[in-house]
């Protein structure tokens, strides 16, 4: 009989973990908010196109009759100089810029994991070698490099994805490195050691799974300044191209026609303005309860 | 103190090599065609075969390599394929625009926000905070460009109380360049309109530029603030019976800058990047503009150029603040 009461222990004491961070997130009203404009934005990333009220504009349909039309019940957002509407383009949008910036954060922060952990845990001139590359890459501004690689990359989403998470992996593999460096001076990395794992072992099933939290927090605070990132491109002018909508390349569009129309500005903007907000408050939230050293 | 100086300066060197190589990388290993861009659509090969001699693109990389850091060595930041404009010349002109900007926005958000830090940290835990809180939050996520573009359409178009963009209207002459920004060499000939005219037109962009560094600046504050508030000394200041503004400003306040000041030095080489979509929207003549220009049409030495200027002034402004940090606290030293 007493074995067994025993025996679940363990798990009961890491599902009181969760259950306590899961109380001490719910109990922050910010990341609650936070939780719920990031589901509103995942939803519209999901479903946007289909739920779009004109599902014919996002797919490149051109109604010059009814151009520039004034928000009204038919037209929440009015619509563009091609007679689009707004709102329909701006929710279709949803997707691209989610799509981009989960990618952005996802490479950038396998490139900057990898690159991390190899320096922290190699040492020496490894070490040396990689940490200078990830300064240097940090001194250049990472839009511009963004942009010098997509240029030379030409248009497309794959491509867009790609040069930003090229400049995007150096602040991952200082986070890593840190990490990395304090882990593996801990016991369980001796342990280990002695049932005779080799360094590939250690370091990926032992080391990383235990920095994953930081990397997870600022994956998350990342997540709003990747999609700000990608709406910059897209508002210069490099990136995807119309007509899939994007919400950097309607504001950009909608800024030449802009004091007589103002109204094809406000849908992208709010939206980004919306999605960002959401993932920053979210990520703070997150960062409060996965990484209390971190906490300003 | 002098060599500390002397060993950060030197540190420029590996720098600027490291810069211009991974620049060049770009520039040349990725599938780009500059010079059918600059050529245009209707050149002949051996048109475009004549512009990539003149400008040495048929070389090895290597070897344009080698002669473009030779030639900077002597000042010589190469030819834009597009324009045939010297390179130098061009940053020359506007690095100050840029300088300019990047400082009245930097001076709007340390002016505003570290007050507004201290405040915050006094009322911590009570309703101001929070507010500030998420007003900090929803002024780092407000896109740049879509601000820019809201103060735009309420100050220029709808109240016609600032300009739309620019510098300094086409029919006004800038002033006598002695730092190359408008604002201040206008004030220092004593050229009052121009100087208001010049400060109408940066007011905009500035403040576009200022709301992220000052929503940073003033969390930091207010962090470092609650931080020195908990030490021993603000309570030996406290049982010593010194008066309450002496202890904010002499005791909480100067310690807990010098923990934002290394904020302060990040931001500032970060906007100078981040200055792009704000010039872009108002049409300001930096370096941020030209970079865009240059990529668009994938003419590389402008952006490598921009690249170099930029991470330089990154690794100076940092150098700069770890000197600051000698003059606000004397236990700091220079190793």
């Amino acid at each position: 009989m007493t074995d067994t009461s025993a025996a679940p222990a363990p798990a009961k004491a890491r599902n009181d973990g969760v259950a306590r961070m899961l109380y001490r997130f719910r109990q922050s009203r910010l990341s609650m908010v936070g939780a719920a404009l990031v589901a509103l934005v995942l939803f519209f990333a999901a479903f946007g196109p289909m739920l779009a009220p004109y599902p014919g504009h996002v797919a490149g349909g051109v109604e010059t009759a009814s151009r520039f039309q004034p928000p009204s019940v038919a037209h929440p957002f009015g619509t563009n100089e091609l007679g689009q509407d707004v709102l329909s383009l701006t929710m279709a949008g949803t997707t691209v810029s989610v799509l981009a910036g989960f990618g952005v954060v996802l490479i950038g922060a396998l490139i900057g994991t990898v690159v991390g952990a190899v320096a922290g845990y190699v040492g020496g001139w490894t070490d040396e070698a990689l940490m200078r590359f990830t300064d240097l890459t940090l001194t250049i501004p990472g839009l511009i490099l963004a942009m010098a690689i997509a240029a030379a990359l030409g248009p497309g989403f794959q491509n867009m994805v790609l040069a930003i998470s090229l400049s995007w992996w150096p602040g991952y593999a200082r986070l890593v490195r840190g990490e990395v460096l304090a882990a593996r001076e801990e016991v369980y990395v001796t342990a280990a050691r002695a049932t005779g794992a080799g360094p590939g072992r250690i370091l990926f099933r032992h080391v990383l799974p235990n920095c994953v939290s930081p990397i997870i927090v600022k994956m998350s605070l990342d997540m709003g300044f990747a999609i700000l990132t990608v709406a910059g491109l897209g508002f210069i002018g490099i990136g995807v191209r119309p007509p899939t909508p994007e919400w950097g390349t309607l504001l950009s569009n909608a800024r030449s026609y802009m004091p007589d129309y103002w109204w094809t500005a406000m849908a992208p903007g709010m939206a980004m303005f919306v999605a960002v907000f959401g993932f920053n408050l979210l990520g703070d939230g997150l960062r409060d309860i996965l990484d209390p050293k971190g906490r300003r | 103190m002098i060599r500390f100086i002397l060993r950060r300066l030197l540190l420029l060197i590996p720098v600027i090599i490291g810069l211009t190589m991974i620049m060049f990388a770009i520039a040349r290993l990725l599938p780009g065609d500059p010079v059918g861009l600059a050529a245009g659509p209707n050149a002949t090969a051996a048109e475009r075969a004549a512009l990539a001699t003149e400008f040495g693109l048929d070389r090895p990389v290597w070897e344009q390599y080698a002669t473009y850091v030779g030639g900077l060595a002597h000042g010589d930041f190469g030819t834009s394929l597009l324009t045939r404009r010297p390179v130098g010349a061009d940053l020359a002109a506007y690095l100050p625009a840029t300088l300019e900007l990047v400082f009245a926005a930097m001076f709007i958000a340390v002016a505003l926000g570290i007050p507004l830090g201290l405040i915050t940290a006094l009322w911590r835990n009570r309703w101001p905070d929070y507010v500030s809180q998420v007003l900090a939050i929803g002024a780092i996520s407000m896109p740049r460009f879509f601000l820019g573009l809201l103060l735009q359409l309420c100050f220029a178009m709808w109240l016609m109380w600032l300009p739309l963009g620019g510098r300094l209207p086409i029919i006004v002459f800038p002033p006598e360049p002695i730092t190359g920004f408008i604002t201040l060499d206008a004030l220092l000939t004593g050229d009052w309109q121009v100087f208001t005219t010049a400060l109408r037109h940066l007011i905009m962009p500035a403040v576009a530029l200022s709301l992220s560094p000052l929503a940073t600046i003033m969390r930091m504050m207010r962090a470092s603030t609650i931080e020195v508030m908990g030490q021993d000394y603000v309570m030996t200041a406290r049982a010593l019976g010194l008066p309450r503004h002496k202890i904010l400003g002499r005791v909480i306040a100067r310690n807990a800058v010098s923990a934002t000041l290394t904020v302060i030095g990040l931001y500032f080489g970060w906007l100078l990047g981040g200055t792009v979509l704000v010039e872009t929207v108002f049409d300001w003549p930096g370096l941020g503009l030209y970079a865009t220009k240059a990529i668009l049409s994938q003419d590389m030495m402008p952006v490598i150029g921009v690249a170099l200027v930029i991470g330089l002034i990154f690794v100076l402004a940092n150098l700069v603040i770890d000197l600051a940090y000698g003059l606000i606290n004397p236990k700091v030293r220079y190793a």
